[in-house]
């Protein structure tokens, strides 16, 4: 253990540090912690909280049904829009959802926990394993369903409930996609992700087949060829690079690599961190990758972000997380080269910026923040390799308001799609549209001939 | 500073909060412990005849509803009266008296309705130089099952007589203390004054069953499986108190009847309001089995920084100011029109009103206007029921506005009539008589 070695080391910290740094964010409530949150609940006439949900969860009906002792009804209330509820209770932006547009803000500027009440309720049912749905009876329909993250698995459960067969083919060696790989580990502990895919999966009728990559293992046009209907739920592969000298030295990596290497260490004090840390960007990875290597033992994190506070996309209440954690957030700063000795990171050179007419601009002032590694944060890009003549539009693949592609029989949704935010739930309420689009054209084509005549 | 001083039926306490009779007036301990912190007078918990006393249940007594964060609502009990020997209770009470001359002591009874029990027990009683005597007429659980207590309390033949016993055998005051658990409380308390009672306490508490426990289907407080109904407490008795209380009140036969109101009393407010409604001083129960005895306190000086507050100089200023306002709905005015108006820059758009309105009454506020959530009163829809009022989470958010005379009930179409006019004489009514009478 060496708390201040300089350079990119791992065991900075004691094994209990890490442990206390890395537990569950927020513990879940207790039952009378529960009554009493689910008490505020104002039981509102067309709730602005479930209109703000992506997926529409009613919410004032599920925190009715945990405030009447009743948390496996909630649960199902919960889960009839979203299976995926668990996880999204743990990582929704509530403070700019349900939470921010709760009425309590204009009362008292404090929202209903929904949030904390979502969790608490599915917590139960998923422990408890209780299963709400069964599958319908076989359609003989199969259906391929790429990528196994929050869209995919949404899609493939409500696909499974109207009793078509799913494949779901993932490039990784774990199912859950940015649930498994992306979520900062202090939000989904004790391998919630996981655990999340066994509760979805057993409905039955989804076959998941892992390192099948699309472009490299099969083909759009095999998929379309085998299978009734496809759904690619195929996420951001790519990654923005800065184009900056000094970016190819050691020290220099992508926050998402980072995030996901480490929440797939077992022991964290295996997983090394630099002891000066520049994080560079502005949304939720730059928090989530800079709020962890403060964790893993880092002395000086620091986010750069090129444009002020008001343009960043990490919410104020992940800001106000990174701050707490000793994270320093930094803004109107670009970077303008990395520096190196012996083939590694020793700083950053940034200039300012300010805002003119709108426009980014930098002010010809420049400044060096010493560091031993820096982490790009800075977006992620579709990787339109193996899609052959799907509509691309601003980088995203096209769809229609139900998720259908410009081709005939193939669906997409979540990160990969431009429609809302990339976010889990808007990802699970895509996949899951996208399901009952598919179930409707293949039960209309399976009507007989005479019930058309 | 207000005086508060209280003089009932020539009782004198320092202030007009006493204990009910109840656990926790039930031995010297509990009563010096109250005194200590500052109740006016108890109501000893009620006495038996002599002999074995009697024996209480030894598992739960108690039951209760809460609202959310546990706020206990209301309570339940199947708790008998003493069941400490009579001459134990009888000479904690002479000693405690002696050492607090100035604060209050009666006396509660409860022995068979025959003469001979009640002329044997109210010299032992007066003996202890208490300030007087309640008889307890009330409970409803237990006791009433051998005739006693509510038993009585129900017939009011039984009440006249035994009032007359009392005012025969004893020159102590007689407070005769009512049971809720009959139609109209007006026929218990007239029968109480025509047997000369000085006063009369009320409520006692209410036949219930608190709740029943779904996984063994057994009421609750459970007893082995079983479960009996109880008397029920605590602020949710508090408005059915308030109405008998202004009952008797307002009731000619027993109009100027000293009355102590019971019933669910928890903060200075409630007493104040069952003062203005009648009642010459208060009895709490359960509010002190819930925080304390130091809730009297707060009663303390929240009466007496409202009473200054408002130029009040005594009790005698707000004792019965409400009484005259409460009268029969076919006296009430006709021609008071109210709308409601919500206040937009307090309102928080949850929509209760809304749907309160839609779903279960006039269908007088909006949800949308001009595509956006909005929440306002459609004045030609509103019958000004208070619905929203009540339903509305945000103080002051909503209000009942009553229209002037001369203004225009945009709901009816007809201009506001300055005039009072009622049931009596409207058109509408058979039997409307040509003029109002008030």
């Amino acid at each position: 253990m060496d708390r201040l070695g300089s350079g990119i080391q791992a065991d900075r910290l004691s094994p209990e540090q890490y442990a206390v740094n890395f537990s569950d964010l927020h513990p879940r409530l207790d039952k009378h912690e529960a009554l009493v949150a689910a008490d505020r609940c104002y039981f509102c006439y067309d709730a602005p909280c479930m209109t703000a949900c992506p997926t529409a969860i009613d919410i004032p009906l599920f925190i009715r049904q945990i405030s009447t002792g009743n948390p496996l009804g909630a649960a199902k209330t919960i889960f009839d829009q979203n299976i995926l509820g668990g996880m999204c209770a743990r990582v929704c932006p509530t403070e700019t959802l349900c939470e921010q547009a709760c009425v309590r803000n204009t009362a008292e500027d404090r929202p209903v926990e929904i949030g904390k009440l979502q969790r608490y309720s599915t917590d139960i049912a998923m422990e408890t394993n209780r299963q709400f749905y069964q599958r319908a009876a076989s359609t003989g329909r199969r259906v391929a369903v790429v990528g196994a993250g929050p869209a995919g698995l949404a899609c493939a459960h409500r696909l499974s409930m109207h009793g078509h067969s799913v494949i779901v083919f993932d490039a990784r060696e774990k199912v859950g996609g940015l649930n498994e790989y992306g979520i900062a580990t202090y939000k989904a502990t004790e391998n919630f992700a996981q655990r999340e895919v066994d509760y979805v999966t057993a409905i039955g009728g989804i076959e998941i087949r892992n390192g099948q990559v699309l472009g490299r293992d099969f083909t759009l046009a095999d998929l379309t060829a085998e299978f009734d209907a496809v759904f690619l739920g195929i996420g951001l592969a790519g990654v923005n690079g800065l184009g900056i000298e000094g970016e190819e030295l050691n020290g220099v990596e992508d926050a998402v690599q980072f995030i996901a290497a480490l929440r797939q260490a077992k022991d964290k004090s295996e997983v090394p961190v630099g002891r000066r840390v520049v994080v560079l960007g502005g949304g939720m990875t730059a928090i989530d990758a800079a709020i962890q290597a403060k964790l893993l033992g880092a002395e000086e994190v620091t986010i750069c972000y090129r444009r002020g506070k008001e343009s960043m996309n990490a919410s104020g209440y992940e800001q106000d997380l990174a701050a707490s954690n000793g994270v320093i957030i930094r803004h109107w700063l670009a970077p303008k080269r990395i520096l190196g000795k012996d083939g590694a990171v020793a700083g950053i050179e940034l200039g300012y910026t300010k805002a003119e007419n709108g426009k980014l601009v930098g002010t010809g002032e420049t400044g060096i923040i010493a560091a031993d590694q820096v982490m790009k944060a800075i977006g992620q890009t579709f990787a339109t390799s193996g899609l052959g003549s799907l509509r691309i539009e601003a980088g995203r693949v096209f769809t229609d308001a139900e998720g259908r592609t410009s081709v005939e029989g193939i669906w997409a949704g979540g990160d990969c799609v431009g429609r809302g935010e990339d976010l889990t739930v808007t990802a699970v309420a895509q996949g899951r549209d996208a399901a009952e689009s598919i179930n409707r054209q293949l039960a209309a084509g399976a009507q007989p001939a005479a019930a058309v005549a | 500073m207000a005086d508060i001083r209280n003089n009932f039926v020539g009782i004198k306490s320092p202030n007009p909060f006493w204990l009910a009779s109840a656990p926790p007036t039930d031995k010297a301990y509990n009563v010096e412990r109250a005194f200590q912190a500052g109740w006016g007078g108890v109501v000893w918990k009620t006495l038996g005849e002599e002999g074995p006393p009697v024996v209480n249940v030894n598992g739960p007594r108690y039951g209760a509803i809460w609202g959310a964060d546990r706020r206990l609502l209301g309570l339940n009990n199947i708790e008998l009266i003493t069941d400490r020997d009579l001459y134990v209770n009888l000479r904690e009470m002479k000693e405690v008296k002696k050492k607090w001359p100035d604060r209050a002591i009666v006396a509660s009874i409860m022995v068979p309705c025959e003469e001979d029990a009640w002329k044997a027990i109210l010299p032992l009683v007066e003996e202890t130089e208490v300030d007087g005597i309640e008889l307890n007429f009330g409970c409803p659980h237990g006791m009433s099952e051998r005739g006693m207590g509510s038993a009585v309390g129900q017939v009011p033949e039984y009440i006249e007589m035994v009032v007359r016993w009392c005012k025969q055998y004893s020159r102590m005051p007689v407070i005769t203390k009512l049971t809720p658990n009959i139609t109209d409380i007006r026929y218990p308390a007239r029968a109480a004054k025509r047997g000369g009672t000085d006063a009369v306490s009320l409520i006692n508490t209410i036949s219930s069953i608190v709740s029943v426990n779904l996984d063994t289907f057994s009421p609750n407080p459970s007893i082995n499986g079983k479960g009996s109904h109880g008397g029920y407490c605590g602020p949710a008795v508090k408005p059915i108190a308030l109405n008998m209380v202004a009952e008797i009140a307002r009731d000619p036969e027993t109009y100027g009847l000293p009355i102590s109101g019971i019933g669910g009393v928890t903060t200075w407010r409630d007493a104040a309001e069952f003062l203005a409604l009648g009642a010459g001083n208060v009895q709490v129960c359960t509010a002190a089995m819930t925080y304390g005895f130091k809730i009297v306190q707060e009663m303390i000086t929240g009466l007496s920084d409202w009473m200054d507050a408002k130029g009040h100089r005594s009790l005698d200023d707000i004792c019965g100011r409400a009484v005259g306002n409460v009268t029969d709905w076919q006296y009430l005015n006709l021609n008071y029109v109210t709308k409601a108006k919500i206040d937009q820059d307090l309102c928080i758009k949850c929509g209760r009103c809304h749907i309160a309105c839609e779903d279960t009454s006039h269908q007088a506020i909006t949800s949308v206007v001009n595509g956006v959530r909005h929440f306002e009163v459609m004045e030609d829809e509103c019958v000004g029921c208070n619905l929203c009022v009540n339903v509305c989470p945000v103080e002051n958010c909503i209000t009942m506005e009553a229209l002037g005379a001369g203004e225009l009930d945009k709901r009816t179409g007809k201009t506001v009539d300055p005039q009072y006019a009622n049931w009596t004489t409207h058109p509408n009514n058979p039997a409307a008589a040509p003029v109002a009478a008030e």
